[in-house]
């Protein structure tokens, strides 16, 4: 309002500033609120006194109440684990099987397992367990080593995959080029008979003859006849529509040429019983388990 | 009834405003003016006198129905079946749960206490573009608490002038046992307001016997602590300062006053020229107001309304109040403070002005309260009691099986709101070949899923497409759909998913 107010009190304090006829008083402001002022300031002085407050070169003042974050996150997990105890002891003193038939442990070993595997198996694994070049899926139906039930994933877990312990899984697969088994072009040959086991390859129907022929004599002790390998002996179907490494011929025939030993860790040497337990059902449940 | 008043008018001489300094400038700032010494000022103490009337009435009948509402409401019960609370209104943190009577809300339906609060915040704007600050003067609990404080004041040491003369003289027992007593009393009522916030948060009956017994929680007695503190504090003591200082609402609202805003308001056309006034003198070339400081007296903020409309004024109506009685009593109508509009004071009795209600703003503020209550009313109304999320796997996208085949994986998340366990069967629709497993129930050939009640369940899902089938797809994502059927009531929710797999 530019006109003059008559309800305005006429000896009302301003400023000075002005805008638009609004005009800003000048009042001063309550006591109590400097007094809340100073009382933060005895709080802050009593809080240095009480708390860890302030940095010292190599140190910090501790405070008298001793009151330490660090000590408090170690107390929080403890009472953490506590909490778990009891279905930990279960896990400890159940089966396999029992654990994974039962809901409840069933729950508590997945997201038991689902934490251990992420800490420890997603580094080679994937974080969702999907693999990489030379790190098996484990997701699919397809099992290198045993034969996806509870158990051979747990001993897989347990012992590792030629790793230092008496019990891990080991085979071996010859470096065949290096080593002069084979010449060149009869690695050649017979990765192209390998590509041809899966439907794939470049369909040259001589090589592949050829290649058949010394697969028999060279491969088929292990891989078998038909090529399909044997997963009791860590042995990798060769006629599936999945590969380790890689399905083209290049990576095929360096599988031959300088063999393959990929190692898992023997977890047992690392990781307690019960965790092991927990990461193996989680691992059966991503899809593969038998 | 504004017009026959305004009808009685009589010339306002142009310099009929006060000449003296507001006591509300007096009251917050003693060093203002020619000593411009201090920055600070000493708070004036206010003793507010009993004011009668019909606002003073319908003051007490708020206070009555809005301190009932409080201290009533976590003791209503309400039957919700063998797994639930019964209380009517309890928020529920441990189990994250927040019930209202009929309602209950999940966190993740947050947005209904969200639009409660919006509809809440439409009203007050509608409620101050119409009639002032109706929130601050009758229903604001800083408001009703310190009305009820100052009640309790007065019972133990008298109204105004008694209250006044007790703290002139020296202390006296009788000044230390009134005083004692009244602050005896605000700290009950302070402890008794402490103590129903706590109940809307636990089982009333049970949180009662174990608050008695010493064995409820620790932080049920460190939140009666602080509520018995705050209430004490800005109820008994702070009072007007917490209106005047702490308070950021007294400055929104003057931006949604206008100039037809029915606000409390000192006619200065019919009051001035003021002064006193003998019964049987004339009333003629002079105003109405007989200066005898009744509305002054009242006021809880310690201001004289008739310096006009100021930010301390929280627009509680008790003014009218005084100055309709004192009206009464030197025989001139009443009305001489009342709500009215600036349109109106400024017409000066002149001329009637029409009261206009019926705003632009007004409208607008009432069309936004009908449509978020619309779509509240739909999003209740369309709230499922069974509700089911999916979540497609993000790595892998999917697995490429041995055969050729494909397998895509789902955490499928089953709500269920209803007060008792049900049960579900889990199908899929729309993919032709696939086959449905779920890990924990791999040997069932129907999977039943029970989801407790008023809870969760999670669920993971396997879809697989065998060779023949994932040859089948013409896309690397096709959509299909996973059905849930309740087993009891064989209900059917149909949720979309979509099968990954590589690009074609």
């Amino acid at each position: 309002m530019a006109k003059h107010n008559p309800q305005t009190p006429a000896k009302l304090e301003t400023t000075g500033h002005e805008w638009d006829g609004i005009t800003e008083a000048n009042r001063p402001l309550p006591k109590w609120w400097l007094w809340t002022f100073y009382a933060c300031i005895v709080w802050a002085i009593g809080y240095w006194l009480l708390m860890p407050a302030w940095p010292l070169v190599s140190s910090y003042t501790k405070g008298w109440l001793g009151y330490s974050q660090r000590e408090v996150v170690a107390e929080q997990v403890a009472e953490a684990k506590a909490a778990k105890a009891g279905f930990r002891d279960k896990i400890a003193a159940s089966d396999l099987v029992t654990i994974n038939e039962d809901p409840e442990l069933l729950r508590f070993a997945l997201a038991g397992g689902e934490a251990a595997f992420g800490d420890n198996c997603a580094p080679c694994h994937g974080r969702g367990a999907q693999g990489a070049v030379g790190y098996p899926n484990l997701r699919d139906d397809s099992w290198l080593w045993g034969d996806g039930s509870l158990n051979a994933i747990h001993t897989t877990i347990s012992h590792g995959i030629r790793a230092d312990d008496p019990k891990t899984r080991m085979n071996q697969m010859p470096a065949f080029g290096r080593t002069g088994m084979l010449t060149e072009p009869k690695i050649d040959d017979v990765a192209d008979y390998v590509l041809s086991l899966s439907g794939s390859g470049s369909g040259d129907h001589e090589a592949i003859e050829r290649g058949s022929k010394i697969f028999a004599e060279t491969c088929a002790p292990c891989h078998g006849a038909d090529g399909k390998g044997n997963a009791a002996a860590g042995v990798p179907d060769l006629t599936d529509q999945l590969w380790l490494y890689a399905g083209d011929k290049a990576t095929v025939v360096e599988s031959i040429r300088n063999g393959r030993g990929g190692v898992m860790p023997n977890w047992s040497a690392r990781l307690d019983p019960e965790t092991i337990k927990e990461l193996a059902i989680y691992v059966h449940s991503l899809g593969g388990g038998r | 009834m504004l017009m026959t008043e305004a009808k009685l008018s009589r010339a306002t001489s142009a310099d009929g405003a006060p000449e003296r300094l507001p006591p509300s400038v007096g009251s917050a700032g003693a060093a203002t003016g020619d000593d411009n010494e201090s920055l600070y000022a000493s708070r004036v103490k206010v003793y507010p006198k009993e004011a009668h009337g019909r606002f003073r009435t319908v003051k007490w009948i708020v206070m009555a129905v809005t301190l009932g509402i409080y201290y009533i409401v976590p003791w209503i019960r309400w039957d919700r079946g063998p797994y639930l609370p019964d209380q009517a209104v309890l928020i529920d943190f441990p189990a994250r749960r927040f019930y209202f009577f009929f309602l209950e809300i999940w966190p993740q339906e947050f947005y209904f206490v969200t639009g409660l609060l919006v509809l809440a915040a439409l009203a007050l704007f509608l409620v101050t573009s119409v009639a002032g600050r109706v929130w601050c003067g009758y229903t604001c609990p800083q408001t009703v608490w310190t009305d009820l404080m100052i009640a309790v004041e007065r019972f133990w040491q008298g109204d105004r002038n008694q209250r006044l003369r007790l703290d002139k003289h020296p202390w006296s027992a009788e000044t230390l046992w009134r005083k004692g007593a009244t602050h005896l009393s605000w700290l009950l009522i302070a402890i008794a307001t402490g103590g129903a916030w706590v109940f809307y948060f636990a089982d009333a009956p049970t949180l009662a016997k174990q608050l008695f017994t010493l064995q409820a929680p620790l932080a049920a007695y460190l939140f009666i602590a602080i509520f018995t503190a705050t209430t004490y504090v800005l109820g008994g003591i702070a009072r007007e300062q917490v209106c005047i200082y702490m308070c950021p609402w007294p400055r929104i609202q003057g931006a949604m006053f206008d100039r037809d805003s029915l606000l409390i308001s000192y006619r200065t056309w019919r009051g001035e020229p003021r002064g006193p006034h003998k019964s049987g003198q004339s009333w003629e070339g002079r105003g109405d107001c007989i200066d005898c400081h009744q509305c002054v007296a009242v006021c809880p903020t310690g201001i004289d309304i008739r310096n006009g409309p100021q930010l301390e004024c929280i627009q509680c109506a008790l003014c009218i109040d005084a100055c309709n009685e004192i009206m009464d009593k030197v025989e001139r109508p009443r009305g001489l403070i009342a709500y009215d509009t600036m349109r109106n004071l400024t017409a000066a009795g002149q001329e009637a002005v029409p009261l206009r209600i019926i705003r632009p703003r007004v409208i607008l503020y009432a069309v936004a309260i009908v449509i978020v209550s619309a779509i509240m009313l739909v999003a209740l109304l369309l709230r499922p009691d069974l509700d089911v999320n999916v979540l497609h796997d993000r790595n892998p996208i999917y697995v490429r099986l041995s055969d050729g085949g494909l397998r895509n994986g789902y955490t499928v998340k089953l709500l269920n709101k209803l007060y008792a366990p049900h049960s579900f069967k889990v199908a899929i629709e729309g993919l032709p070949g696939a086959s449905l497993s779920i890990i924990g129930q791999e040997k069932e050939t129907e999977p039943v899923v029970v989801v407790p009640p008023d809870d969760l369940q999670a669920i993971r899902l396997y879809v697989t497409l065998q060779k023949e089938g994932a040859a089948a797809l013409t896309g690397d994502s096709t959509d299909f759909d996973i059905v849930v059927t309740d087993v009891a009531g064989g209900e059917r929710t149909v949720h979309k998913a979509t099968f990954r797999g590589p690009e074609r």
